[in-house]
């Protein structure tokens, strides 16, 4: 190889670097191409579409959104404390000869396919869980968030729930790995002043990790945000604002509705969903980049053992 | 301070100075789960709600209320706190199980019904209704062919891709590079799914389908996956087997093809491997690119192809016995996935560099 094929080679791996940053324009640019006819199309153009009832493209996507945020959320919720009790064991209270394997028993969990979660969450999960819905409703019914329970348990918590098994493993393993790099001095010193092993925790993992755990939560959001076929497979969907969450029919996330409605598309309703998903594209975006500055901004000052 | 004194917080009464209040015995945590146990098997027996998952959760929290109380009284508030903790870590892990376990049981149990020889070698031309023949032989071969594809398309911009960035990039493209890596990472399937479908829609007018397209949109989601798992892999290769190299006046693509490349490449196939399990289980953009067929089809650039979530999902959504089929793929794509994953790992056992730092 003379210098010019060394040279050339360069060029090839460059531009395989720029092809990435081409891809992800090319991804806003088709999208943003093929939503435009229905972002300036008349609206009774738009409510021509069987499914489309509302005055604008705002009010319709609205809802939507509302119900991708409110189920991802929700997510969130239960996933985050979870990951992080998960993480914490797995870092520091599992003797460390069996961190790897019970990380990787976490991880397995990610590597399940998003429609067996879907089957699993519809068939397994719905019965399941159905007993415990009914007591809430009958027990907490009086808070207007658990009110209206009716099987089968097709509501956006089932849904939320399954999410949240859904995006364990990512918070987990961040947040993990986070808790690894606590610098080994500021443990032992907590250990030396006499520090429980919960104080040590609270006193030297906690406020280390804090950052990569806030930005293992947003990475998770990230993916509950798009995830399609668990809430399309589980939720009875519903277009409202409400915060009703064991009742069937109030709610929708953009991507059920794209995965939904998409497959008998045609004309401008198929433009109206790219539209919709050119929406979760900006969502997503902005909470994984925000997540992601996170990082980049501890690594600055991780260098501390 | 006595020789004594532990390091790791033990269970034992340390001497000396630190000794100013009684710790619980040893005995204390494996006799409180005996007897939460216990009690809460009599409790559920008496209430006639015997269910080994009632006894454990019950147990769980009577052991988590006993110790805490116990030890409040005995060691005070920080033990206390610090024994409750421990309990609240545990049971998280062993909550993250009951999902784990319980759906790859489902899954084994329904699908163990319905796999057999002809389930795997059937398509669904000419099964309706509630006809129990049709198989999932053209959703395996068409989940591989687009698979396939999607790997060929994105594997070699990753792989490069993976190069630039460890070997040549400097500066704000390097930095700009690292970072649209991470976010592409983020991309919604769907989202994916769409520009796929966009794309094509342009090119080739509105009623094109093809597994191609299916394809596209599976690269887009796999490239940023094998981009940094090739990455962390060049890393891991020793800068003095690049200096050697260089010392002996090799270029520096000749070393990176004949040193780098070569000593990472058992962790670049694990990397590769485990993209392709990451993505062989991608539904949401098929369903709107590729769709479903009945019969096989091998024409990647022609038509719509029947892939095996898609089938998956399809099949529960007509119901009664396609909800058994449905458990069928799902079972034959779960193993399809674990396969590649042990694989994967196996791989990346053999082949490991050794890493010298």
């Amino acid at each position: 190889m003379n210098l010019l094929a060394a040279r050339w080679f360069e060029f090839v791996a460059t531009g395989a670097g720029i092809i990435i940053l081409v891809i992800l324009a090319a991804v806003a640019a088709f999208l943003i191409w093929e939503a435009t006819p229905a972002l300036t199309a008349d609206i009774s153009e738009l409510q021509k579409i069987s499914w489309f009832n509302a005055d604008s493209f705002l009010a319709f996507v609205a809802p939507l959104i509302f119900g991708t945020l409110l189920a991802s959320l929700l997510a969130l919720l239960v996933a985050v404390p979870l990951a992080v009790s998960i993480a914490l064991f797995i870092s520091h209270y599992a003797p460390r000869k069996f961190a790897g394997p019970l990380g990787y028993v976490i991880d397995l969990l990610a590597a399940i396919p998003s429609v067996v979660y879907g089957l699993w969450g519809a068939l397994w999960l719905a019965p399941v869980i159905d007993p415990v819905f009914r007591w809430l409703t009958s027990f907490l019914g009086f808070i207007p968030l658990f009110a209206d329970y009716q099987p089968p348990a097709k509501n956006i918590m089932t849904a939320s729930l399954v999410l949240a098994v859904m995006i364990l493993p990512i918070i987990t393993a961040v947040s993990r790995e986070v808790f690894l790099q606590t610098p080994r001095l500021h443990e032992e010193a907590a250990l030396a002043l006499g520090a429980t092993r919960w104080e040590l925790v609270r006193m030297a993992v906690f406020p280390f990790g804090r950052s990569g755990v806030i930005s293992a939560a947003m990475l998770g959001l990230g993916r509950a945000l798009g995830e399609t076929m668990a809430v399309l497979m589980i939720l009875s969907p519903g277009t409202l604002f409400s915060f009703f969450l064991l009742k069937p029919g109030q709610h929708q996330t953009i991507a059920a509705n794209i995965a939904s409605k998409f497959p008998e598309a045609s004309g401008v309703s198929v433009s109206v969903l790219i539209a919709t998903g050119l929406a979760l594209f900006v969502i997503t975006l902005l909470v994984n980049m925000a997540a992601r500055w996170i990082v980049s901004r501890r690594s600055d000052f991780s260098g501390a053992n | 301070m006595a020789a004594t004194t532990p390091l790791e917080p033990s269970l034992a009464a340390p001497s000396g100075l630190l000794a100013s209040r009684p710790r619980l015995p040893r005995w204390a945590v494996p006799s409180t789960i005996g007897f939460s146990f216990a009690l809460s098997a009599v409790v559920l027996f008496l209430a006639d709600s015997l269910t080994i998952p009632a006894v454990v959760a019950l147990t769980v929290v009577l052991y988590a209320v006993a110790i805490s109380v116990w030890s409040l009284r005995v060691e005070g508030t920080r033990y206390a706190a610090d024994r409750t903790a421990t309990t609240v870590v545990t049971a998280a892990f062993g909550i993250a199980l009951i999902p784990l376990i319980s759906l790859l049981w489902t899954v084994l149990q329904n699908g163990a019904r319905v796999i057999n020889f002809t389930f795997l070698n059937t398509n669904m031309v000419g099964v309706y209704g509630e006809m129990t023949e049709g198989g999932i032989y053209h959703a395996i071969w068409g989940t591989i062919l687009i698979t396939l594809a999607a790997t060929a398309i994105s594997v070699p911009i990753g792989i490069l891709t993976a190069i630039y960035l460890v070997e040549y990039g400097r500066g704000a493209l390097a930095r700009g590079v690292t970072f649209f890596v991470d976010v592409m990472t983020g991309i919604p399937s769907i989202v994916a799914g769409l520009f796929a479908f966009s794309l094509f829609t342009l090119l080739f007018g509105p009623a094109f389908r093809a597994g191609i397209m299916g394809a596209t949109a599976l690269a887009v989601l796999m490239t940023p996956v094998v981009i940094r798992s090739v990455e962390e892999m060049l890393r891991l290769v020793p800068n003095e087997l690049r200096e050697a190299s260089y010392a002996l006046g090799v270029s520096k693509a000749r070393t990176i093809f004949k040193v780098v490349l070569r000593t990472a490449i058992g962790g670049i196939v694990t990397g590769v491997m485990l993209a392709i399990a990451r993505v062989i289980g991608e539904t949401a953009p098929l369903l709107l690119t590729v769709g479903l067929a009945a019969d096989m089809n091998w024409d990647l650039f022609e038509g719509r192809m029947a892939t095996l979530p898609v089938f998956a999902y399809r099949q529960y959504q007509q119901g009664g016995i396609g909800v058994d089929r449905a458990w069928g793929a799902a079972l034959t794509l779960i193993a399809i996935v674990m396969l590649l994953n042990i694989i994967a790992r196996l791989i990346a056992k053999y082949y490991a560099p050794k890493a010298s730092r």
